[in-house]
């Protein structure tokens, strides 16, 4: 599970260039890890079980782990990093190792990308570590026995996997509809166990060098009118552009 | 939309709850071509007023924030956008009961009648999902209600464009206000610039960073307000209505919880302080929900959530209900917790309408507008006059820490007395270490340190039998030392800090028009007369109370109390004329007061200037040589003995200090502080106290202050108070003592101010301009041996003699009215003064 | 140089990547076939790329899955959705494309897959060479392809999309909404807050987390446009874009806008679209 800002309308950089700046913004789970989460709350609530969250991220990233935790996950770990960001690779090296010590899970729940750096890798990378299989990109898990089914989109149609458990999975958002935390789990939440510890950070693979706000597309919309009375002008430019 | 103007007779800035309201009222009140302009959207432009929770709570201590309400409510009632609900303060301990007791004095001083003090299982039926066990007790108004305050504002401002008064204009920035020789000129905003003549800053938190466009400070900082909204609650899936079921508020751990809909919103200010620079807003485009909506803060809502659960366990503690929504909202806090209204002491045509929650909004619109119009407001608007503060309470270290302060004081109790904390010891007299070695019990006044009391004199406590108070509310910012002080000085004399007191002159060949328009009494007096006068407003109100010495033809030195000081400046200022100028020496000169039967002779003993009755009457100044010097002694007195004020430079103070306490030791000199100079000793003299009796809202014939003639001359409120001599007047400002102290429990009770006077049945007073007759002071008269309050009476109960009573803590204690109008009750011949 | 590049069959976004892949040097293109197993395919991939010191595929689903599996089976880094690349430095996007990342790619061979609609493209010209994956091996495979109920127009591929966000207010709002969208045989599309509100399904998001739209004419109804939902519109010819907001930051991506209340504009909209086709 991975914190990310919740950006508004406008992404501005710090002055290093090396991240946003997010002196106004809030912080959230990364929507793909946020029905992660869910996900593996339900599938124990289900099944019994244990759900363990992790993250790799600065110290306030215990705000997300609590947030999990207060809609039902029952304890955490938080690879402390000091803020700077880990590439992919040694990202999931961190987790491995983390997870090696906590076996064995059944499965193992990831974010298809994050939201941020969106490197679509961390997850399969884990299962490469760990000798386990891995599926991505699901929209439906169902227990099978030992197994597990999977399914996915595929342009109208839906793809179907059944692999043995342990598997590595990463879901898409639209799995399910995360819950909001009742007021009892925020309460349980703050008691429940989080295992912090340092894990080093390797060099960078792939060596974030700056990050860049893409130029505006220029666009200057140009305003049809105000209030009702721009329906027609609205329609005609639907009809100059062939679709009404 | 209409082109952008080149022009307007005003610029509001704002489209919150206070702009659109104060556009609106000034379209009603006449003017045209108004301006009104915010930088974010309608209806919802991003500020305070979108994320606000909506509710209003009629009763508060203060009568200007109540009558301000209760006009808001009338309002929003008449524009179909207020839902009365109900509302319940809940409290949790003895204490807090106490509180909600004093809470029913002030809604019947104010004259609000449908609340009453509600048991558990009263609580329980009106909220069936409130734990009644968690609590002791409620203070129920029935007519709390939530309001539609977008609406309202959109309703207002589309009156006043329909009208043909107003253009709006949203997504408008303004980038600048030009100021020429202290006047507004010009608003300049993205869209182009508009002249004129008058801007208002209804900007919310972000009005200090609008007003310092024209060099003005509005005196507020942001801070937030946490907000968490769950749902769906079972039990409101069926509600009727948004809102079923009466507010509650939680207030001893500060919180609230309303019904929103099918959600349950709980609100807090129990959690630390946390502040927000007017700067580092951020815009709609980087913020992530809206500028005034930040990231909520989760550890500081913790302890929050446990308090909550406690008192709605049915729905917070129902697993399938949901946080869904939390933020950390914006609202604005001030150095004294009140609204920043009028115009700004710096900038001539710049208006400030900030720090005004969404309870008080329309009113405050109305008022300020009536203001802008007529020179006054119809409620008297004198607590939220942001020309108020002095210099050093506008410094960003008082507004945070003041606002830091008051913040859990939102629903805290506040005892009337209650000091602040924080940024003390600001200003201080130059005898401030003389008095420290006294042991003085400091107060604070307009960021002044002055004496309340000194425990040096706590022996004589017992040297004069005072007793002290049994009830730890009625003694708590008090001292039995107080009293002994002042029977010291009516016995042998004392001496006073008043340094605090706004000193400045008004010098030039047009400065005896300026004083004669400003001050009602007559002020082409000979040089060295000190003239005592009301200030009016145009409609014969109190505008202030002060006094003046004609120091010669083209000088008058005013001085007046501190805490009023800066507004009484900016109405000389107002009236200034070209030949005319204000030179402000408060910050230069410090006083010493002098008075008692020995006064004379202590004084006599370090001056050899003749300080004899004939030699110096009452009710002149000189200047003396004291031990080499020069001071200047005005012959006057709050506090009914002889004696004097004397004025020296500051470098003077503490060799004026010195030599005035060491001449006094053989005739038995004490120290005594404003307890004594502002409370007992005014009370014995029934000196009327601006503020306390004396505000707009009554008239110089009903505090029974008119003189025996009015002057020839012009002067603010003339025409109305020549109309309030002619007429019968509907109350009379009177003396009334305490008969019994001793409470249902036994224990003696001293009310302390604004509690309702009643008859001996409890029916309570109400006069024909439907004024109802409250405590205006309370204190000790200790040479009377009597407790005195001061209350305006309807002229059937303004008879001397006639037996009512002061409810004080929802019980009745019975008073005798001592004396109709201002003769004192005691020394009533003033023989003392003029001795 | 050579450069192995992934292609899938009739994949717009395959040619794009070949395109890229051409400004690198030499191509060898190579696809697979049969049933989909990602870890499969790619040690296919891996075996054939020997020598190759790039590997690229498309930024899809699929070619960036693919490639991840080729990364972690050579431990080698991989960058996803680059736009440019010179040398060992590349320019990828994040954020959905709200924000560009340069990184030095330290591994070798490279492996990248190349952003959605950054390159044009291009057609195959010289063969594609058929991969064949190892038949014992036994890693996850597509064992069913479930055809769905056809429900409307698909979001990704409707011509128009008429959407709605926080400003619909509630769940019934969406009808007004969907009125529009009937008359112009549009897909009904919405913004994040409103499936996590539960108010529409999370098949009707267009964002960054939901689907990628490539219509015609997007209709943007009560959407601030936070740069999670731009991630997702901006495949759109055109955005249309109707809020009370003159300041969202919506309008700074559409070509078109109307300030006003939706619960207005919308209706008058399609009453008269009704009205013109009489």
């Amino acid at each position: 599970m991975k914190r990310v800002p919740l950006t508004g309308g406008k992404m501005v950089l710090t002055a290093d260039e090396q991240a946003i700046e997010t002196r106004h913004l809030g912080f959230t789970i990364s929507p793909h890890e946020e029905c992660a989460v869910e996900e593996a709350v339900r599938l124990v609530e289900a099944n019994g079980g244990e759900t363990v969250v992790l993250t790799l991220g600065p110290a306030a990233a215990e705000e997300q782990l609590r947030d999990s935790m207060a809609i039902g996950a029952d304890r955490a770990v938080l690879l402390k990093t000091d803020g700077v960001e880990w590439d992919a690779q040694a990202t999931a090296g961190a987790i491995v190792d983390a997870i090696r010590a906590e076996e064995p899970f059944d499965l193992i729940l990831f974010g298809n990308e994050s939201a941020d750096a969106s490197n679509y890798q961390v997850g399969i990378r884990v299962a490469y570590a760990l000798g386990l299989p891995v599926v991505t990109g699901l929209k439906k898990i169902s227990l099978e026995g030992a197994q597990v089914r999977c399914e996915c989109d595929a342009g109208g149609a839906r793809d179907v996997y059944v692999v043995p458990m342990p598997a590595v999975l990463t879901v898409l958002e639209g799995l399910n509809l995360p819950r909001y935390p009742s007021v009892p789990g925020r309460l349980r939440a703050k008691s429940k166990p989080l295992a912090v510890s340092e894990p080093a950070r390797p060099p960078s693979q792939l060596e974030k060098l700056r990050l860049v706000v893409p130029a505006g597309q220029g666009k200057q919309a140009e305003i049809l009118g105000e209030g009702p009375s721009a329906a027609p002008r609205v329609v005609e430019v639907m009809q100059s552009l062939g679709v009404a | 939309m209409s082109d952008f103007p080149a022009s307007a007779r005003a610029v509001v800035i704002g489209g919150g709850i206070v702009g659109n309201s104060l556009a609106g009222h000034l379209a009603e009140l006449g003017w045209r071509d108004l301006v009104l302009l915010d930088k974010g959207p309608f209806p919802n432009p991003g500020g305070s007023t979108g994320h606000a929770s909506n509710f209003i709570f009629p009763v508060d201590h203060s009568k200007e924030m109540t009558q301000l309400t209760l006009d808001s409510m009338l309002q929003y009632r008449a524009a179909g956008t207020l839902h009365e609900c109900g509302g319940i303060e809940v409290a949790r301990t003895e204490e807090r009961m106490e509180e909600l007791r004093r809470r029913m004095a002030s809604a019947k001083s104010w004259g609000i009648e449908d609340v009453r003090l509600v048991t558990p299982a009263e609580v329980k039926e009106l909220v069936p999902f409130l734990e009644e066990s968690v609590i002791v007790g409620g203070f129920y108004t029935k007519s709390v209600a939530v309001v539609d305050s977008l609406r309202f504002g959109t309703l207002m401002r589309e009156q006043a464009q329909a009208s043909g008064a107003l253009q709006a204009f949203a997504n408008t920035e303004v980038l600048g206000i030009d100021v020429e020789d202290g006047r507004v000129v010009r608003v300049r905003t993205d869209r182009g610039d508009v002249e004129t003549g008058t801007a208002v800053v209804a900007c919310g938190v972000w009005s200090p960073r609008i007003a310092r466009m024209a060099g003005a400070s509005i005196p507020l900082t942001p801070a937030v307000h946490q907000m968490i909204d769950v749902g769906p609650v079972p039990r409101f899936l069926s509600s009727k209505t948004a809102v079923d079921f009466p507010i509650v508020r939680d207030m001893d751990t500060n919180m609230y919880e309303r019904q929103d809909g099918q959600g349950l919103e709980v609100g807090s200010y129990a959690h630390r302080p946390i502040l927000h620079e007017p700067d580092e807003i951020p815009s709609i485009a980087e913020a992530s929900l809206s500028p005034t909506e930040l990231p909520f803060t989760q550890e500081d809502f913790e302890l929050q959530l446990e308090h909550a659960l406690q008192l709605v366990p049915e729905v917070l503690g129902d697993e399938s209900v949901g946080i869904k929504y939390a933020i950390n909202g914006l609202l604005s806090l001030t150095p004294d917790g009140l609204p920043l209204l009028g115009e700004t002491p710096e900038v001539k045509g710049l208006w400030s309408a900030a720090a005004v929650w969404v309870k008080e909004g329309p009113g405050v619109g109305r008022a300020v507008a009536e203001w802008m119009t007529r020179g006054e407001s119809e409620i008297d608007l004198q607590s939220s006059d942001i020309a108020r503060f002095y210099d050093e309470q506008k410094t960003p270290a008082n507004i945070k820490a003041r606002a830091s302060e008051g913040f859990n004081k939102t629903y805290g109790i506040v005892h009337p007395a209650e000091q602040w904390a924080s940024n003390r010891g600001v200003r201080v007299a130059p005898f401030h270490e003389q008095e420290q070695k006294l042991g003085a019990v400091f107060y604070e006044a307009a960021a002044w340190e002055r004496p309340h009391w000194y425990e040096s004199n706590a022996k004589l406590v017992e040297e004069y039998g005072v007793q002290p108070r049994e009830h730890e509310w009625d003694a708590r910012w008090w001292s039995p030392i107080i009293n002994a002080e002042h029977l010291a000085m009516r016995d042998r004399a004392a001496m006073f800090d008043l340094t605090a007191f706004s000193i400045f002159d008004v010098v030039g060949p047009g400065a005896l028009d300026v004083v004669q328009q400003v001050s009602a009494r007559q002020m082409n007096v000979p040089s060295g007369r000190v003239i005592y006068t009301p200030v009016l407003t145009p409609s014969g109100g109190f505008k202030s109370d002060l006094t003046i010495m004609r120091m010669d033809d083209e000088t008058f030195r005013v001085v007046t109390g501190g805490a009023h000081g800066m507004v009484d400046k900016k109405w000389f200022a107002d009236h200034l004329n070209d030949a005319a100028r204000i030179d402000d020496l408060t910050s230069s000169w410090c006083t010493v007061g002098l008075w008692g039967p020995r006064a004379r002779d202590i004084l006599a003993s370090i001056t050899s200037d003749n300080v004899s009755n004939e030699g110096f009457p009452f009710s002149t100044w000189k200047n003396l040589d004291v031990e080499g010097m020069g001071v200047l002694a005005s012959r006057i007195s709050y506090v009914g003995d002889l004696g004097w004020e004397l004025y020296v430079p500051m470098g003077d103070g503490a060799r004026l200090w010195d030599a005035v306490a060491e001449a006094g030791q053989s005739h038995g000199i004490v120290p005594a502080g404003i307890g004594v100079y502002g409370t007992t000793g005014r009370l014995e003299k029934a000196y009327r106290a601006f503020g306390a009796e004396l505000d707009a809202d009554y008239t110089v014939v009903e505090a029974d202050m008119a003189w025996w003639k009015v002057k020839d001359e012009d002067f603010v409120g003339k025409a109305a108070h020549v109309g309030h001599r002619a007429a019968e007047p509907v109350a009379m400002l009177c003396t009334l003592t305490i008969d019994d102290h001793v409470s249902r429990s036994g224990v003696k009770r001293y009310p302390l101010g604004r509690e309702p006077i009643v008859t001996p049945a409890g029916k309570p007073l109400t006069d024909a301009h439907g004024r109802r007759s409250y405590v205006t002071s309370a204190g000790a008269g200790p040479s009377l041996g009597k407790h005195i309050l001061m209350s305006y009476l309807p002229p059937e109960h303004a008879v001397e003699g006639t037996k009512l009573a002061v409810e004080y803590m929802c019980e009745r204690y019975p008073v005798t009215v001592a004396v109709v109008g201002s003769k004192p009750p005691f020394d009533p011949d003033n023989e003392r003064i003029r001795s | 140089m050579s450069t192995l590049v992934f292609v899938e069959p009739d994949d717009d976004l395959s040619l794009q990547a070949l395109a890229f892949a051409r400004t690198l040097g030499d191509v060898r293109a190579v696809s697979l076939d049969g049933a989909y197993a990602p870890a499969a395919w790619a040690a296919a991939i891996v075996s054939a790329a020997q020598g190759a010191d790039t590997i690229v595929a498309a930024g899809s689903d699929r070619g960036n899955e693919l490639l991840a599996h080729v990364a972690a089976r050579l431990d080698q880094p991989f960058a996803a959705n680059v736009t440019r690349i010179d040398g060992d430095v590349v320019t990828r996007i994040r954020w959905g494309g709200s924000l560009l990342e340069e990184a030095r790619l330290h591994g070798s061979p490279r492996i990248l897959t190349v952003a959605p609609h950054t390159h044009a493209a291009e057609a195959a010209g010289a063969p594609i060479e058929l991969l064949v994956p190892d038949a014992s091996d036994a890693s996850p495979r597509v064992l069913e392809r479930v055809e769905e109920q056809a429900g409307g127009v698909s979001l990704r591929d409707a011509k128009v999309v008429v959407s709605g966000g926080r400003g619909v207010g509630s769940a019934e709002g969406f009808a007004i909404i969907e009125e529009l969208a009937g008359l112009l045989g549009a897909a009904v599309g919405c913004s994040r807050v409103v499936t996590s509100a539960g108010w529409r399904p999370h098949a009707d998001q267009v964002g960054q987390t939901g689907t990628k739209i490539s219509a015609d004419l997007y209709v943007a109804c009560g959407i601030s446009g936070a740069t999670q939902h731009i991630a997702g519109a901006k495949g759109a010819k055109k955005i249309l874009a109707i809020n009370s907001d003159r300041e969202a930051p919506i309008f700074a991506s559409a070509d078109y806008g109307v300030i006003g209340d939706l619960h207005e504009i919308v209706p008058a909209i399609s009453a008269e679209l009704r009205k013109v086709r009489g």
